[in-house]
């Protein structure tokens, strides 16, 4: 089963955290990449970039129209992702618990089965 | 590459390797060897034609592979010793697989990729591999995982084996009872995956069926004494059957009350049915034997109205007494339905709502949708079927399923 590890960042908390804790943070994902990677569970993973970078399409009448800035303004917003495939939703959720935002105070990994895909190179 | 060429490599592929196995142990490195193999026939075949004996053709290549793989071990672990008595033994292709059985080198590769201290997902991954000789891309294809998530999964199948201890030898006989039970269970997953495809937009993967089904058909041929391979063979075959009939022209999914029968593949149920007819006559009942026995009633009904049910009810409670399963109450709370009317098959259903196996899987609302459409309660009906839409992971399911519901207004 796959299943969509989505990390929601908070740029309170992520602030607020120590170098220390962010350098910990850095490793603690080389390491649970590595891990993954070994099992063959992970398919993919991506940060993305500050959502300050991000633009909005949408399309009116035909007619596209971009605005500057994320979707939702909110407080949380989504920092990045893991695509894995395990054996079943414990094995994803024991996953979710290795990933160290999860350990975060004021952060949680959202686990979400997937349910179509298709165009990655298979 | 044609598919002649394809179904010969298929064919070739545990034999080469069981013998390739036996002659100098390494399972691990002879499977990478004969993969390779296989990879350079696959590329070289197609322009240079068929050589006039394959099998010699794939064991001398595979043979250099691993010679060259262990020189190369060796060399690197110092080791000159082993190296100089591997390579300088004589490299006769087919010798060695003359002197035991050809049935047990297979016999022997099925249990050695469906070892107990692998995970069902790596097990059936590495019989496609070792057995069914697909090579990693495809086998990550039929998965529907990048190559580089199925790559390491192979390996380290291998590595778990080699640390469980396993060489590559018949397990002695009184572990065949538990190893076998595993065999069947990896053949039917591989045929499930195939058959329901369980997320996609694809309902079916006809790949993986046909792949289920020729190792299934081997294997019966080396055990046919075994009555649950003949059954889980009889239940791959009556299933497959109506595939023909189970989607529409719009890729839509067609219950099995709905199916045109007439678009049933009548040898493959014919072959089915015999094999059932046979086992069931001939060994102590099974779970494989009973849920093919189901199939064969349906399979014999000439429309869903004249199906057996009472038939079919009786061999689900047999089928619950010897394999108590969520999944088996589900199947016999419809033909209880059938038999004894939409509420008796609800109250039976009722029985399933506190088992944490059923908590979030699609089917029990799924029935239970059907079951109220059925005793008439339309609203309750539409709100199972939104639900059961809401939680299955297959496309075309979700198609299906809120199609009904909207049915229901």
């Amino acid at each position: 089963m796959k299943f969509l590890l989505l990390l929601h960042n908070n740029p309170a908390v992520l602030n607020a955290l120590t170098d220390d804790q962010r350098t910990a943070i850095m490793n603690g994902h080389g390491t649970f990449i590595k891990t993954i990677q070994e099992s063959g569970e992970l398919i993919v993973t991506q940060a993305l970039a500050d959502p300050s970078n991000s633009a909005v399409v949408r399309v009116r009448d035909g007619v596209p129209a971009v605005t500057d800035g994320p979707y939702l303004e909110a407080k949380e917003f989504l920092g990045g992702y893991y695509l894995v495939e395990c054996a079943d939703r414990d094995r994803a959720l024991e996953l979710a618990a290795m990933i160290p935002d999860a350990a975060v105070d004021g952060l949680g990994v959202e686990v979400r089965p997937v349910m179509f895909s298709s165009g990655m190179e298979m | 590459m044609t598919a002649r060429t394809e179904d010969l490599l298929r064919e070739l592929a545990p034999r080469v390797l069981g013998a390739l196995a036996r002659r100098y142990g390494e399972f691990d490195a002879c499977e990478d060897a004969v993969q390779e193999a296989l990879i350079a026939a696959s590329q070289q075949w197609p322009t240079a034609g068929v050589p006039d004996n394959p099998r010699a053709w794939l064991s001398a290549v595979a043979t250099r592979r691993l010679v060259d793989h262990v020189r190369s071990e060796v060399a690197r672990r110092r080791r000159e010793a082993t190296a100089a008595a591997l390579a300088g033994a004589p490299v006769v292709p087919g010798v060695a697989s003359e002197q035991v059985p050809e049935a047990d080198d297979t016999l022997t590769l099925l249990f050695m990729c469906c070892h107990p201290s692998l995970t069902p997902a790596s097990q059936v991954a590495l019989t496609l591999r070792a057995l069914g000789g697909l090579p990693t891309a495809q086998v990550a294809a039929a998965f529907l995982v990048p190559e580089a998530t199925m790559a390491p999964r192979i390996s380290r199948a291998k590595q778990r084996i080699k640390q469980a201890g396993a060489t590559f030898d018949l397990p002695p006989k009184s572990e065949w009872h538990d190893r076998l039970q595993v065999v069947r269970h990896v053949l039917y997953l591989i045929f499930n995956e195939g058959y329901t495809a369980s997320s996609g937009t694809e309902l079916q993967r006809p790949d993986l069926v046909a792949e289920a089904i020729r190792l299934t058909r081997s294997l019966h041929r080396i055990l046919p004494d075994d009555g649950e391979v003949a059954g889980l063979l009889a239940l791959m075959l009556l299933t497959d059957a109506r595939r023909p009939a189970r989607t529409g022209p719009d890729g839509m999914l067609v219950p099995l009350a709905e199916q045109d029968r007439t678009r049933w593949s009548a040898d493959v149920a014919e072959e089915g049915l015999a094999l059932i007819t046979r086992a069931m006559a001939t060994f102590p009942p099974g779970p494989y034997q009973l849920q093919a026995a189901i199939a064969a009633v349906h399979m014999e009904a000439a429309s869903a109205a004249e199906t057996d049910w009472p038939q079919i009810a009786a061999l689900y409670r047999i089928l619950e007494g010897l394999s108590p399963n969520p999944m088996v109450t589900l199947n016999r709370a419809v033909a209880v339905a059938m038999t004894d009317g939409p509420l008796a098959g609800l109250d039976l259903l009722d029985t399933l709502e506190a088992d944490e196996r059923m908590a979030r899987h699609h089917r029990l609302p799924a029935v239970r949708a059907h079951l109220l459409e059925m005793a008439g309660d339309t609203a309750a009906a539409r709100e199972a079927y939104r639900l059961a839409a809401k939680r299955t992971a297959s496309l075309p399911e979700q198609r299906y399923l809120t199609e009904r519901a909207r049915r229901l207004g």
